[in-house]
């Protein structure tokens, strides 16, 4: 089984990367992009039957860091 | 004072380190990464560089290596913990300090001299300063944008565990802070290098303080 581990600055965390790719989206012209955020997208081949108890456990201890950065898990 | 210095895979601060504390009269061990169980020392130094190259965030790697595990005993035990640069971020990611150091406010890799002002003397790592006091360390890093939630932050101000904050925030960090000691003092952690502050051939001596001071308290320990 495959899942998709999505990983993104929480809400109220300034991510300063999404501010430069936004402004420089409006540099090139493309008018009205009101916000931008960057995140990160891991992919996991897992053995089948893995749960997805398991799999929030892998994201709360290592693939991302709850302190500043939310999950979200898509099993596919 | 017995300390041991931990090299990680891209560490690239860990001898400046132990020169540091051997100039102030430590006796230094360098341990690898993949060590389980860390010599009988006082003090662990967690030295800057680019651990597994910083791969998925810096420090999250070397935070599960198996010295680390070592390490969190050794400070669940009392003892002491000096993280910089890398070695913060990895004390951030092992949970041992509060907080996270995101990238720089700026995007850009930062290498220059700063000038910090020591917050708190009250710790073995800063009782050779005097609070208010001002000193110049080298910073390179990428991501030193030190961030914690409102309540983390209060309860860094209101238990004067605030160590060092920038004269001039280079990085966005929240209430300019460039380093943050744990609750109970022992464990400190700061983006600033202090071990590149202690021979006039390094520009400055400011950091010699640290060492020294280190090194007296623990002695007499």
């Amino acid at each position: 089984m495959k899942a998709k581990v999505h990983v993104m600055l929480k809400n109220g965390v300034l991510d300063p990367q999404g501010a430069a790719v936004q402004h420089s989206l409006g540099a090139l012209g493309f008018e009205g992009v009101a916000g931008v955020r960057m995140g990160k997208v891991i992919e996991l081949d897992l053995a089948d039957g893995t749960s997805e108890d398991t799999i929030a456990q892998m994201c709360e201890k290592l693939l991302a860091n709850t302190v500043i950065e939310s999950y979200r898990v898509e099993v596919l | 004072m017995r300390a041991a210095v931990i090299v990680f895979p891209g560490s690239n601060c860990d001898r400046d380190m132990a020169v540091a504390l051997r100039d102030a009269g430590a006796d230094v061990q360098m341990v690898w990464h993949k060590d389980s169980d860390l010599p009988d020392v006082d003090l662990v130094a967690v030295p800057g560089g680019f651990s597994f190259g910083d791969y998925l965030r810096c420090g999250a790697i070397a935070a599960q290596s198996p010295i680390c595990k070592g390490l969190v005993a050794h400070v669940d035990r009392g003892g002491y913990a000096l993280g910089v640069c890398n070695g913060f971020q990895v004390l951030t990611e092992t949970g041992l300090l509060p907080g996270a150091l995101m990238r720089n406010a700026g995007l850009k890799f930062i290498c220059k001299t700063v000038g910090l002002t020591v917050a708190t003397a009250n710790s073995a790592f800063t009782e050779g300063y005097s609070a208010g006091d001002t000193v110049d360390f080298p910073v390179a890093h990428h991501d030193g944008n030190y961030t914690v939630d409102p309540d983390g932050l209060a309860r860094l101000q209101g238990e004067d565990r605030i160590a060092f904050t920038y004269a001039t925030n280079p990085n966005g960090s929240i209430a300019d802070i460039a380093g943050v000691l744990s609750e109970n003092r022992r464990v400190l952690g700061m983006m600033p290098h202090p071990e590149r502050a202690v021979d006039a051939g390094h520009g400055g001596t400011d950091g010699q303080a640290l060492f020294r001071g280190l090194l007296g308290q623990l002695t007499s320990a």
